[in-house]
């Protein structure tokens, strides 16, 4: 069963591909397997005739007791021979039903046959988990397949609520479902099954679970989808809207009938929604003037019908049950794909505008016949020999004193009159002649397109005098529910009083069909009652409004509000926890050391400032002397680490603010009233004693010893002597990697949010620059364009770039100097630290900040073509490569020991850098640094090098007079600089 | 655990003034409340590391003994390299919008974008969805024969009731068979 289902997972897959090669000739191939799956279940037949069950199961989630287990009882035979024989059939329709040119043709195909695969799932999946999860995936093919015509609102529509309503019956029903699990300690729905839950939370259970099959099967108040549904292509509706998916919750109801249907509240809810149900739907049918609503209403109809009988839950009521669902399955879909080809040769399927089909097309007519006789219940056919058996069913019932057995009875009969009439409306009107209209004109058909609801009609016709032979197949299922029965399945019962209703029922029904003006008249005068259709209607109009004012209510403001909102609701929810909080520190000190009173006062004036200042750079300083004033804590406190990070983060971040800055507006634009001030403030102040005071409450909170107490054990054992670098870089290697993976995105995000044109460029790079700079040509003089006139710059060299491409008035020689001398110290130190990072201070991050901060040196030293020179290679590259490396040493470790990130060691002594402990765990802190050193080439290039670009070439539109502002800006934040300037005409003598 | 007042008011003071400065209109000015409430958080992992003591650096002395907590030490570490990495992101957002939005001498301050919107044009965004389900009712309603679009409908003039007419009409076996 796993086989079948893997092969429609894949045959669905490959179909839109397919369909591009075959075309239409497509379903014949993917035909195949249902058929194929129908072939597979009839060769389970001997097992399951004998009571037994064919069953599989492949563990799935053991922690929750849900496994792939598939279970082939009667009832899933019988359900799964309907699905893949109809199945087949509608896919060999639908091959004549589209034409060629017909859009989306492959995805149809694609989710046609999923859904096929998907309700075989369903119908044999023995944990309900499972056996849920295929019932939701068919709501969703069911949503794509009603929307098929997607350029139609009514089929948009119709696809909706189809999804909204199923699903929402879905989600009723897995709480029912978890709840029955639970209370019964098992998934298999053949234990459930077996061994009833019984208790007020079984009954609850159960009955939500009926809401579940009662949306997915159409039942009222759920069943105006079914007609909106008709929206979807006739193949559709014939498989998915008659013979399978509405099925699925009568499946299931049949399913738990034999162990729930003594549960309190089953036998009115099932009785009293199905019986009215039949009655509305065929009421309703009788209205329609089009054939596919006349039949979608008699789905509805019949759909309540067959949930009384299967829901009854005595023997011979659940025999005649699931001989009923067979019966419709096969004419219901055969006279889906009847008014299918009607329409197709017609080109309409309105009863008022049909003549004269029955002659032109006998064929057909015949085929409808035989299926319309049997929706009636006429003898020999196969719907005759289900309707008397439930006759018979529902009459020994009553007999034994049971007042549901009448009421069924006399419900269940009223709406077989109904069903009458409408079918015999249904077929006259299709293939009637009226007179004084023409006979429609008919677009010529192949004769294959009748093939399906041919061979469907056959079935229809050979399984009513074989009822006998049924019987033995279909009573296994029976004999499961208890309190015994003797019922069979028979063309010819002799003279019973089943045989009477019936003949009454059909009487009635043909008189009805006779007096139809009456009836019609009668309809007329019977007000409107509460129509379901309508009120999802206004429920979901009224849904919508809701949100929108809700939403403008709560959402109005922009950012500080919904801001402010969070943070009401933070303060409010986290103060009144801590209001009621009865544990504190031991001790509080004022201070550790009275240097810290002299940081904190720094700090605290430095924000405040900050909060105040209406300039953005002053503001940037400002909060940057908060930054510098932790380097200080960490510095005193023990953490050499996080105050070597944090002084480099730190700088790092005042430059990039700069590079940004320099082009927006000096002044921040304020226009916010003072009272909304006071209102930011005390929101402000409020958060601030929040924390403060849940700072002091975690700090007494702490019961457990700290994890720190294994930690230098730990670290001894990889080799290194600083706990915090070898967390990071072995013992909780998993966390860095994803910090990498963080920082590969920030880069990645930075750089495409400035290169606009695409990022292909590589950095700017001086015209010849590979050949001059080549260690061959150092030394020689560089042939610059500009200065070629003047005579001092001939004898300039290629040492220092910026005099080529700077204004002279933005250079600082002594700057670039001093950087070009600094620089490869810096990238030495930078190496130290990462290596010594395993016993020292130091480490990827701090390596590779440092290396950064070197080429940030450089870049503003001399320029972007100086930043180009420096690192002339793609950040993308070392991205990737710092990625490689640290992702390689975890799967090279996984492929080694079986477990990734374990790290193996070589300690050896270099001169200098003394002695080092060389492990794997070094490549992944290369990895490290290198991700950081691509992080800031990535930003310096674009927050540096293509702004530079973009005001040069006035690529930027920026409006207004702020270029003298930025210029400002920029002079006064990063003097020497002077990005922003275009390279001199003339060489300075 | 004991703790340091002093810490936490520095914590607390930069809680305040970040949240209040994020609670303004200019992307810049939230991006400030950002890193001051970045630093105010880091410093609140920090605090958990109790009192200072030694660097968590094992030498095999006696020092070894005061050592500081390190597993707050190991969180921050990355949490600044993360907070820097947004902070670059965030900057080069600002940038853009700045750019895209053409905002010149307003700088990064962005307008309140609901500022127009009243409850009616919020549910326009809804109408769709109703239309569709009008649509839906529309060609059901089509089919049912009370509705009063029938009678408007010039091609109407058969109602139902025309079925009367036609007695007598060969193709009626449904009919007759049940009528028996």
């Amino acid at each position: 069963m796993t086989t079948i289902l893997l092969a429609f997972l894949v045959l669905s897959v490959l179909t839109p591909a397919l369909t591009r090669v075959l075309s239409t000739r497509v379903f014949y191939l993917i035909a195949l397997l249902p058929a194929a799956a129908f072939v597979v279940t009839l060769t389970q037949t001997a097992t399951v005739t004998q009571g037994g069950s064919v069953t599989e199961s492949v563990p799935w989630i053991p922690q929750l007791g849900v496994a792939l287990s598939f279970r082939v009882d009667t009832l899933a035979w019988l359900l799964a021979l309907v699905v893949t024989g109809v199945g087949a059939l509608v896919l060999l329709y639908c091959a004549r039903y589209f034409d060629a040119d017909e859009p989306a043709l492959g995805r149809f195909a694609a989710c046609l046959l999923a859904f096929a695969g998907t309700m075989y799932g369903l119908v044999t999946a023995d944990d309900v988990v499972v056996m849920f999860m295929f019932w939701e995936i068919t709501s969703v093919l069911s949503y794509l397949l009603i929307g098929h015509y997607t350029f139609r609102r009514e089929s948009r529509g119709a696809a909706l609520q189809a999804l909204i309503v199923t699903t929402f019956g879905g989600l009723v029903m897995l709480v029912g479902i978890v709840m029955l699990s639970v209370e019964a300690g098992t998934t298999s729905l053949a234990l459930l099954v077996a061994h009833p839950v019984t208790g007020p939370v079984a009954t609850w259970a159960i009955l939500l679970i009926l809401v579940g099959a009662f949306s997915k099967s159409a039942l009222v108040p759920f069943h105006f989808w079914l007609p909106a549904a008709m929206a979807a292509p006739t193949p559709v509706s014939a498989y998915l809207h008659a013979a399978a998916m509405v099925k699925a919750g009568i499946y299931l109801v049949a399913r738990l009938a034999p162990g729930y249907a003594d549960t309190e509240g089953w036998m009115p809810v099932l009785m009293t929604i199905g019986i009215w149900t039949m009655l509305v739907g065929a009421w309703r049918s009788l209205r329609q003037h089009d054939l596919k609503l006349v039949l979608a209403y008699g789905t509805v109809s019949q759909l309540g019908f067959i949930m009384v009988v299967v829901g009854f839950g005595t023997r011979d009521a659940a025999l005649a049950g699931v001989a009923l669902l067979l019966a419709h399955a096969l004419y219901k879909a055969a006279l889906f794909l009847v008014v299918g080809i009607i329409d197709h040769r017609a080109g309409t399927r309105d009863l008022r505008k049909l003549s004269g089909i029955g002659r032109s097309d006998p064929a057909l007519a015949a085929i409808a016949l035989v299926a319309v006789a049997s929706m009636a219940g006429l003898p020999p056919l196969l719907g005759f020999v289900a309707k008397e058996a439930v006759f018979t069913a529902f009459l020994e019932a009553g007999l034994h004193g049971d007042g549901w057995g009448w009421a069924a009875l006399a419900g269940t009969a009223v709406g077989s009159v109904l069903t009458v009439a409408y079918s015999i409306r249904f077929f006259h009107g299709a293939f009637a002649s009226r007179t004084g209209r023409a006979p429609t004109a008919l677009h010529p058909s192949r004769w294959d397109i009748l093939l399906a609801p041919g061979l469907l009609a056959v079935a229809t016709i050979v399984l009513g005098p074989l009822a006998g032979a049924l019987d033995p197949l279909l009573a296994p299922y029976a004999d499961t529910v208890p309190g015994g029965g003797h019922a069979h399945l028979a063309l010819w019962h002799g003279f019973e009083p089943a045989l009477g209703i019936t003949a009454v029922v059909l009487t009635l029904g043909a008189a009805m069909f006779w007096r139809r003006r009456r009836v019609a008249a009668l309809q007329e005068r019977v007000p409107g009652t509460v129509d379901a259709g309508r009120g999802y209607g206004l429920l979901v109009r009224t849904v919508d409004r809701t949100a929108a004012r809700l939403t403008h209510f709560a959402q109005h403001g922009g950012l500080p509000q919904y801001l402010g909102t969070i943070l009401v609701v933070f303060v409010l929810a986290l103060g009144l926890a801590a209001t009621v909080n009865r544990t504190w520190p031991d001790t509080v000190v004022l201070w550790d050391y009275p240097g810290q009173v002299i940081i904190a006062v720094i700090m605290i004036l430095a924000a405040i400032a900050a909060s105040r200042s209406g300039q953005r750079m002053t503001a940037v300083l400002l909060a940057g002397v908060t930054g510098y004033g932790m380097v200080a804590l960490f510095a005193f406190h023990g953490a050499p680490d996080l105050a070597l990070t944090q002084a480099l983060v730190e700088t790092m971040t005042l430059v990039v603010f700069v590079l940004v800055l320099r082009r927006l507006p000096v002044n921040v634009a304020r226009p916010q009233a003072p009272l909304h001030r006071r209102r930011r403030a005390l929101i402000g102040i409020l958060v601030g004693l929040t924390m403060g005071t849940i700072a002091v409450i975690a700090l007494g909170a702490r019961q457990d010893p700290s994890i720190a107490l294994d930690l230098p054990r730990l670290t001894l054992e990889a080799h290194g002597t600083n706990i915090v670098n070898v967390a990071l870089v072995d013992i909780r290697a998993w966390d860095t990697m994803g910090e990498v993976s963080v920082l590969i995105v920030v880069a990645t995000g930075v750089a495409s949010l400035l290169f606009v044109s695409g990022r292909t460029e590589t950095l700017p790079r001086l015209k010849g620059s590979r050949t001059q700079r080549s260690p061959r040509n150092r030394r020689r003089v560089v042939a610059d364009p500009q200065a070629s006139s003047a005579g001092h710059a001939v004898t300039r060299q290629s040492w220092l770039l910026a005099g080529r491409t700077i204004r002279p008035a933005d250079r600082s020689i002594l700057i670039e100097v001093i950087v070009r001398l600094l620089f490869h110290p810096a990238i030495v130190v930078s190496v130290f630290l990462l290596f010594a990072g395993h016993n020292a201070p130091g480490g990827g991050f701090a390596g590779g900040l440092l290396a950064g901060l070197a080429l940030v040196a450089r870049y503003l030293a001399g320029g972007r073509y100086e930043i180009g020179e420096a690192a002339p290679i793609d950040p993308g590259k070392i991205l990737g490569l710092g990625v490689i490396l640290a992702v390689g040493t975890a799967v090279a470790s996984l492929f080694v020991t079986g477990i990734p990130l374990l790290s193996g060691y070589a300690s050896i002594d270099v001169p200098l850098l003394g002695h080092l402990s060389f492990g794997t765990s070094t490549i992944f802190d290369i990895g490290v640094y290198l991700v950081v050193i691509g992080l800031a080439l990535d930003i310096l290039r674009s927050l540096g090098s293509e702004i530079d670009r973009q005001s040069e070439t006035g690529e930027a539109p920026p409006a207004g007079s702020d270029a003298s502002a930025t210029a400002d800006g920029a002079a006064a934040a990063a003097p020497g600089a002077g990005p922003g300037a275009e390279p001199v005409p003339e060489v300075v003598p | 655990m004991s703790a340091s007042l002093t810490l936490v008011l520095i914590m607390a003071a930069l809680y305040a003034t970040g949240v209040y400065i994020m609670l303004e209109r200019s992307l810049t000015r939230v991006l400030i409340g950002f890193v001051l409430v970045g630093n105010a958080t880091n410093l609140l992992i920090f605090i958990m590391s109790g009192r200072p003591g030694s660097s968590p650096i094992i030498t095999g002395t006696a020092s070894d003994a005061d050592m500081v907590d390190p597993v707050p030490q190991i969180l921050m570490l990355t949490a600044i390299v993360i907070n820097f990495g947004i902070t670059a992101l965030i900057l080069a957002l600002v940038y853009r919008a700045w750019w895209l939005a053409q905002l010149g001498d307003e700088g990064d301050t962005l307008t309140d974008e609901h500022a127009t919107e009243t409850a009616s044009s919020a549910e326009q965004d809804f109408r769709s969805s109703t239309d569709d389900d009008a649509a839906v009712r529309a060609s059901l309603d089509a089919s049912d024969h009370d509705d009063a679009s029938d009678h408007d409908d010039p091609d109407d003039h058969e109602d139902p009731d025309d079925y009367d007419h036609d007695d007598g009409a060969p193709a009626r076996p449904g009919n007759t068979d049940a009528a028996r």
